[in-house]
């Protein structure tokens, strides 16, 4: 069953929630063969109830200790531009489509967003698109992401330190 | 009259020796090797959500050399105690000279000022690295700015960063 799984991380992103239950985003979603749609919203207020979208199979909660078995179950990652959220999609290997929120202070997370975009690793949209942009996407633009190499900090740490 | 002449005085002459002394601590970052003499004691500091992963993601890399680790987390976050926890217990390191290890969230700037401090006090030298978070491609965050004069070592994860800011470290995406 093709799934969709939406994270807003340790955020509350409950305008997204709202456009991702919506009719017409709904709508959108199935006519892509989407049929599942699995909810994490986090500190958000909106937590659908499992049969209040009757045309898409619903499950929503606010946290796990761990999202990778969601991930791994999904055919499309709908997620807020946090970088936890993004980088573990990504590290997923999984098609992700980021959501800015624009009501956000300094919204610095589209910087990323967009930088990944144009690195062709994600598709990014608003609330306000986010319909259109499910309806017009093409998933096999997307580039695989490589993850980054901590050891090269911890070689450069280790060298400018002295450690042995 | 002449006790008011002396006391500014001495102020200003205490404000001219603890410039002076902010600007060696600062300088003799790079000559610094905790690592010769022994383990490396370090503080992290850790955020809010996507704070907390990337640090750990740097921690996870560090070797047994690293020790003891500290970590400051804020007493409501709950989730990156138990983030930490399940890190920490993976790793079964079971003693030094000291560093800051922080990445993004303005929390770290008070810690940071008091290492500094430790230092220009002339009682212990205490290393700064700070990791700009990876969602800082075009411009540094709050934190990273006012951190970018005075930390030791100063990691980027995007080039036109590294462009931007010359004395920092660029090793591509380390998260």
């Amino acid at each position: 069953m093709k799934t969709v799984f939406v994270t807003v991380g340790t955020t509350s992103f409950d305008e997204l929630i709202e456009s991702i239950t919506s009719p017409e985003t709904v709508e959108a979603l199935k006519a892509r063969g989407y049929e599942r749609l699995v909810l994490q919203v986090g500190r958000g207020s909106l937590l659908p109830a499992a049969h209040s979208c009757p045309h898409i199979r619903l499950q929503a909660y606010r946290f796990k200790d761990s999202i990778a078995e969601d991930l791994k179950q999904a055919d499309l990652v709908i997620s807020h531009a946090g970088a936890g959220s993004c980088l573990e999609a990504l590290g997923a290997g999984k098609s992700l489509l980021v959501v800015v929120n624009d009501k956000l202070m300094n919204n610095h997370q589209l910087e990323m967003a967009r930088q990944l975009h144009m690195d062709s690793h994600l598709l990014y949209c608003t609330c306000s698109t986010l319909t259109q942009t499910l309806r017009m996407m093409d998933l096999s633009v997307l580039q695989p992401f490589l993850p980054g190499q901590p050891k090269n900090f911890a070689n450069f740490l280790d060298k400018a330190l002295g450690v042995q | 009259m002449a006790v008011l002449v002396a006391a500014v005085f001495a102020t200003l002459l205490t404000c001219l020796l603890f410039i002076i002394r902010l600007y060696i601590v600062v300088k003799t970052g790079p000559n610094y090797k905790p690592g010769t003499k022994g383990p490396v004691a370090v503080l992290v500091v850790a955020g809010s959500g996507g704070h907390t992963t990337e640090i750990l993601r740097l921690m996870e890399s560090l070797s047994a050399a690293y020790t003891p680790r500290h970590y400051v987390i804020a007493d409501t976050d709950r989730m990156s105690e138990d983030k930490i926890c399940t890190f920490e217990r993976s790793k079964q390191h079971l003693d030094s000279e000291s560093q800051v290890l922080c990445n993004g969230p303005g929390t770290c700037v008070p810690l940071c000022v008091a290492g500094l401090l430790l230092g220009i006090l002339g009682m212990k030298k205490v290393l700064l690295v700070y990791v700009e978070s990876i969602c800082r491609v075009q411009t540094l965050s709050l934190t990273g700015k006012i951190l970018y004069p005075i930390s030791d070592y100063f990691f980027v994860q995007w080039s036109s960063l590294r462009d931007k800011y010359p004395k920092s470290i660029f090793l591509g995406r380390i998260v």
